[in-house]
Protein backbone atom coordinates (compact mmCIF):
# COMPACT_ATOMS: atom_id res chain seq x y z
CA UNK A 1 0.00 0.00 0.00
CA UNK A 2 1.13 3.60 -0.94
CA UNK A 3 -0.02 5.05 1.98
CA UNK A 4 2.49 4.71 4.56
CA UNK A 5 0.74 4.42 7.91
CA UNK A 6 3.93 3.77 10.62
CA UNK A 7 7.44 4.62 10.20
CA UNK A 8 10.39 2.52 11.69
CA UNK A 9 14.04 2.70 11.87
CA UNK A 10 16.16 0.72 14.08
CA UNK A 11 20.15 1.50 14.96
CA UNK A 12 23.13 0.48 17.04
CA UNK A 13 24.31 2.42 19.67
CA UNK A 14 27.29 2.33 21.52
CA UNK A 15 26.09 2.69 24.87
CA UNK A 16 24.47 0.29 27.28
CA UNK A 17 20.49 0.97 27.46
CA UNK A 18 20.58 3.15 30.84
CA UNK A 19 22.84 6.06 28.56
CA UNK A 20 20.27 5.92 25.75
CA UNK A 21 17.43 6.53 28.52
CA UNK A 22 18.93 9.71 29.37
CA UNK A 23 19.40 10.91 26.19
CA UNK A 24 15.77 10.19 25.02
CA UNK A 25 13.87 10.89 27.90
CA UNK A 26 15.13 14.31 30.53
CA UNK A 27 15.96 17.91 29.07
CA UNK A 28 19.57 17.50 28.65
CA UNK A 29 19.67 14.41 26.49
CA UNK A 30 17.08 15.79 24.19
CA UNK A 31 18.34 19.01 24.07
CA UNK A 32 21.80 17.50 22.61
CA UNK A 33 20.25 16.02 19.85
CA UNK A 34 16.65 16.66 18.70
CA UNK A 35 15.43 19.91 19.93
CA UNK A 36 17.23 23.11 20.84
CA UNK A 37 15.15 23.70 23.85
CA UNK A 38 13.38 20.89 25.79
CA UNK A 39 10.74 20.69 28.77
CA UNK A 40 9.77 16.92 29.76
CA UNK A 41 7.57 15.85 32.56
CA UNK A 42 8.72 12.04 32.33
CA UNK A 43 5.42 10.54 33.09
CA UNK A 44 2.39 9.26 31.50
CA UNK A 45 -0.13 11.80 31.21
CA UNK A 46 2.94 13.96 30.97
CA UNK A 47 3.86 17.22 28.60
CA UNK A 48 6.93 18.27 26.77
CA UNK A 49 7.91 21.08 24.74
CA UNK A 50 10.43 20.95 21.81
CA UNK A 51 11.51 23.98 20.41
CA UNK A 52 13.87 24.84 17.64
CA UNK A 53 15.94 27.78 16.57
CA UNK A 54 14.20 27.94 13.22
CA UNK A 55 10.92 28.96 15.34
CA UNK A 56 9.12 25.38 14.86
CA UNK A 57 7.69 23.90 18.38
CA UNK A 58 6.58 20.25 19.31
CA UNK A 59 3.97 19.45 21.96
CA UNK A 60 4.67 16.29 23.15
CA UNK A 61 2.56 14.15 25.48
CA UNK A 62 3.84 11.07 27.35
CA UNK A 63 2.49 7.74 27.25
CA UNK A 64 4.43 5.61 28.26
CA UNK A 65 7.46 5.49 30.75
CA UNK A 66 9.04 2.07 31.45
CA UNK A 67 12.56 2.56 32.05
CA UNK A 68 15.17 1.63 30.65
CA UNK A 69 13.13 -0.02 28.06
CA UNK A 70 9.97 1.79 26.67
CA UNK A 71 9.63 5.58 25.82
CA UNK A 72 6.37 6.29 24.08
CA UNK A 73 4.79 9.78 23.34
CA UNK A 74 2.36 11.57 21.03
CA UNK A 75 2.58 14.65 18.75
CA UNK A 76 0.82 16.37 16.20
CA UNK A 77 1.12 15.30 12.19
CA UNK A 78 4.00 17.49 11.60
CA UNK A 79 2.80 19.37 8.58
CA UNK A 80 -0.67 19.57 9.38
CA UNK A 81 -2.08 22.78 10.70
CA UNK A 82 -1.91 23.65 14.24
CA UNK A 83 -5.44 22.94 14.98
CA UNK A 84 -5.86 19.58 13.79
CA UNK A 85 -6.53 17.18 16.27
CA UNK A 86 -5.11 13.94 14.77
CA UNK A 87 -1.72 12.95 16.26
CA UNK A 88 0.71 10.49 15.61
CA UNK A 89 2.29 7.67 18.34
CA UNK A 90 5.80 7.41 18.56
CA UNK A 91 7.57 4.66 20.51
CA UNK A 92 11.35 4.09 21.41
CA UNK A 93 12.22 0.86 21.93
CA UNK A 94 15.81 -0.03 24.03
CA UNK A 95 17.05 -3.29 23.87
CA UNK A 96 20.79 -4.69 25.50
CA UNK A 97 23.04 -5.77 22.43
CA UNK A 98 26.18 -6.87 23.99
CA UNK A 99 27.53 -4.06 25.75
CA UNK A 100 25.65 -1.62 23.65
CA UNK A 101 21.92 -0.61 22.66
CA UNK A 102 19.43 -1.85 19.75
CA UNK A 103 17.12 1.49 19.63
CA UNK A 104 14.14 1.09 17.74
CA UNK A 105 11.33 3.72 16.73
CA UNK A 106 8.14 3.18 15.47
CA UNK A 107 6.23 6.40 14.40
CA UNK A 108 2.53 5.30 13.97
CA UNK A 109 -0.64 7.06 12.97
CA UNK A 110 -0.31 9.17 9.76
CA UNK A 111 -3.09 7.25 8.15
CA UNK A 112 -5.39 7.41 10.81
CA UNK A 113 -9.08 8.41 9.96
CA UNK A 114 -11.77 6.00 10.29
CA UNK A 115 -14.62 6.69 7.97
CA UNK A 116 -16.53 8.42 10.39
CA UNK A 117 -14.25 10.99 10.87
CA UNK A 118 -13.24 11.54 7.17
CA UNK A 119 -16.83 11.62 7.57
CA UNK A 120 -17.18 14.60 9.64
CA UNK A 121 -13.91 16.43 8.62
CA UNK A 122 -15.55 16.49 5.04
CA UNK A 123 -19.19 17.90 6.07
CA UNK A 124 -17.56 19.85 9.05
CA UNK A 125 -15.01 21.33 6.76
CA UNK A 126 -17.06 22.27 3.52
CA UNK A 127 -18.80 25.37 6.10
CA UNK A 128 -15.75 25.87 7.59
CA UNK A 129 -15.16 29.72 7.64
CA UNK A 130 -18.41 30.68 6.08
CA UNK A 131 -20.38 29.22 9.22
CA UNK A 132 -17.98 30.59 11.59
CA UNK A 133 -18.39 34.20 10.10
CA UNK A 134 -22.07 33.81 10.05
CA UNK A 135 -21.90 33.63 14.02
CA UNK A 136 -19.32 36.25 14.23
CA UNK A 137 -21.88 38.47 12.73
CA UNK A 138 -24.64 36.95 14.62
CA UNK A 139 -22.70 37.66 17.77
CA UNK A 140 -21.87 41.40 16.81
CA UNK A 141 -25.50 41.86 16.11
CA UNK A 142 -26.66 40.62 19.60
CA UNK A 143 -24.29 43.15 21.01
CA UNK B 1 -19.43 5.00 1.72
CA UNK B 2 -16.52 7.69 1.00
CA UNK B 3 -13.62 6.92 -1.07
CA UNK B 4 -10.69 5.66 0.84
CA UNK B 5 -7.63 7.95 1.54
CA UNK B 6 -5.16 6.59 -1.33
CA UNK B 7 -8.18 7.72 -4.23
CA UNK B 8 -8.43 11.13 -2.12
CA UNK B 9 -4.63 11.90 -1.67
CA UNK B 10 -4.32 10.53 -5.91
CA UNK B 11 -7.26 12.99 -6.64
CA UNK B 12 -5.53 15.74 -4.93
CA UNK B 13 -2.09 15.63 -5.97
CA UNK B 14 -3.74 14.75 -10.25
CA UNK B 15 -5.07 17.93 -9.55
CA UNK B 16 -2.22 19.78 -8.16
CA UNK B 17 0.03 18.26 -10.97
CA UNK B 18 -1.78 20.85 -13.39
CA UNK B 19 -0.74 24.87 -13.28
CA UNK B 20 -4.53 26.28 -14.11
CA UNK B 21 -5.74 23.99 -11.50
CA UNK B 22 -3.30 24.87 -9.11
CA UNK B 23 -4.58 28.75 -10.23
CA UNK B 24 -7.88 27.92 -9.23
CA UNK B 25 -7.71 26.19 -6.08
CA UNK B 26 -5.32 28.77 -5.19
CA UNK B 27 -7.97 31.80 -6.00
CA UNK B 28 -10.71 29.98 -4.31
CA UNK B 29 -8.55 29.59 -1.13
CA UNK B 30 -7.36 33.36 -0.94
CA UNK B 31 -10.21 35.23 -2.04
CA UNK B 32 -13.31 32.71 -1.42
CA UNK B 33 -16.13 31.17 -3.64
CA UNK B 34 -16.20 32.68 -7.33
CA UNK B 35 -17.97 31.89 -10.40
CA UNK B 36 -16.03 30.87 -13.75
CA UNK B 37 -16.65 34.07 -15.01
CA UNK B 38 -15.00 35.61 -11.85
CA UNK B 39 -11.97 33.49 -12.26
CA UNK B 40 -11.63 33.95 -15.68
CA UNK B 41 -11.41 37.90 -15.24
CA UNK B 42 -8.74 37.24 -12.28
CA UNK B 43 -6.37 34.36 -14.21
CA UNK B 44 -4.58 33.98 -17.56
CA UNK B 45 -7.12 31.69 -18.05
CA UNK B 46 -10.23 31.19 -21.07
CA UNK B 47 -13.57 30.84 -19.02
CA UNK B 48 -13.91 28.05 -21.23
CA UNK B 49 -10.92 26.13 -19.76
CA UNK B 50 -12.07 27.15 -16.44
CA UNK B 51 -15.12 25.50 -16.81
CA UNK B 52 -13.65 22.45 -17.35
CA UNK B 53 -11.26 22.28 -14.95
CA UNK B 54 -13.96 23.28 -12.18
CA UNK B 55 -16.19 20.26 -13.72
CA UNK B 56 -12.79 17.91 -12.80
CA UNK B 57 -12.03 19.67 -9.36
CA UNK B 58 -16.03 19.23 -8.83
CA UNK B 59 -16.23 15.60 -9.37
CA UNK B 60 -12.74 15.15 -7.58
CA UNK B 61 -14.59 16.71 -4.34
CA UNK B 62 -12.11 19.55 -4.40
CA UNK B 63 -14.58 22.24 -4.88
CA UNK B 64 -18.31 22.19 -4.34
CA UNK B 65 -20.64 23.86 -6.68
CA UNK B 66 -23.40 26.51 -4.79
CA UNK B 67 -26.80 26.51 -5.76
CA UNK B 68 -27.22 29.67 -7.39
CA UNK B 69 -29.25 31.61 -10.92
CA UNK B 70 -28.38 29.98 -13.62
CA UNK B 71 -24.52 30.98 -14.85
CA UNK B 72 -24.03 32.52 -11.53
CA UNK B 73 -22.93 28.97 -10.36
CA UNK B 74 -20.17 29.47 -7.55
CA UNK B 75 -17.85 27.06 -6.39
CA UNK B 76 -16.12 26.31 -3.37
CA UNK B 77 -12.73 25.15 -2.19
CA UNK B 78 -13.49 21.73 -0.13
CA UNK B 79 -10.51 20.90 2.08
CA UNK B 80 -10.98 17.66 3.75
CA UNK B 81 -9.09 15.99 0.96
CA UNK B 82 -6.53 18.27 1.48
CA UNK B 83 -6.33 17.27 4.32
CA UNK B 84 -5.85 13.90 3.60
CA UNK B 85 -2.91 14.49 1.16
CA UNK B 86 -1.24 16.41 3.79
CA UNK B 87 -1.18 13.04 6.01
CA UNK B 88 0.67 11.42 3.22
CA UNK B 89 3.21 14.14 3.11
CA UNK B 90 3.37 14.04 6.86
CA UNK B 91 4.64 10.72 6.63
CA UNK B 92 6.94 11.68 3.68
CA UNK B 93 8.27 14.44 5.32
CA UNK B 94 8.92 13.40 8.69
CA UNK B 95 12.73 13.10 9.28
CA UNK B 96 13.64 9.68 11.59
CA UNK B 97 17.61 9.27 9.63
CA UNK B 98 18.97 13.03 10.78
CA UNK B 99 17.82 12.84 14.27
CA UNK B 100 18.85 9.37 14.85
CA UNK B 101 22.32 10.02 13.18
CA UNK B 102 22.06 12.97 15.75
CA UNK B 103 22.20 11.10 18.81
CA UNK B 104 24.74 7.95 17.77
CA UNK B 105 27.14 11.43 17.28
CA UNK B 106 25.83 12.99 20.58
CA UNK B 107 26.05 9.42 22.07
CA UNK B 108 29.83 8.91 20.87
CA UNK B 109 31.39 12.07 21.65
CA UNK B 110 30.52 11.21 25.22
CA UNK B 111 33.29 8.83 26.22
CA UNK B 112 31.36 6.84 29.25
CA UNK B 113 29.68 9.67 30.90
CA UNK B 114 25.96 10.06 30.79
CA UNK B 115 24.24 11.45 28.12
CA UNK B 116 23.05 14.48 29.85
CA UNK B 117 26.73 15.63 29.86
CA UNK B 118 26.69 19.16 28.01
CA UNK B 119 30.45 19.55 27.65
CA UNK B 120 30.15 18.31 23.90
CA UNK B 121 27.39 20.93 23.46
CA UNK B 122 28.31 23.95 21.59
Amino acid sequence: MAFPDRIERAVEIAHPPATVWAALTTAEGLAAWFGDEVTIDLRPGGTARMTWTSGFTADMRVERVEEPAVFGFTWHIYGLPEDDPRRTYVEFTLEPAGTGTRLTVVESGFAQLPDDAYRKAYDGNSDGWAKELGELVAYLDAA
Amino acid sequence: MPPDNETVAEQVFVALADPSRRAILAALAAEGPATATDLAGRLPITRQAIAKHLALLAEAGLVTAQPGERRRVRYRLRSAPMQVAQQFLAALARDWDGPLEALKDHLGKAPHGPATTRSTKP
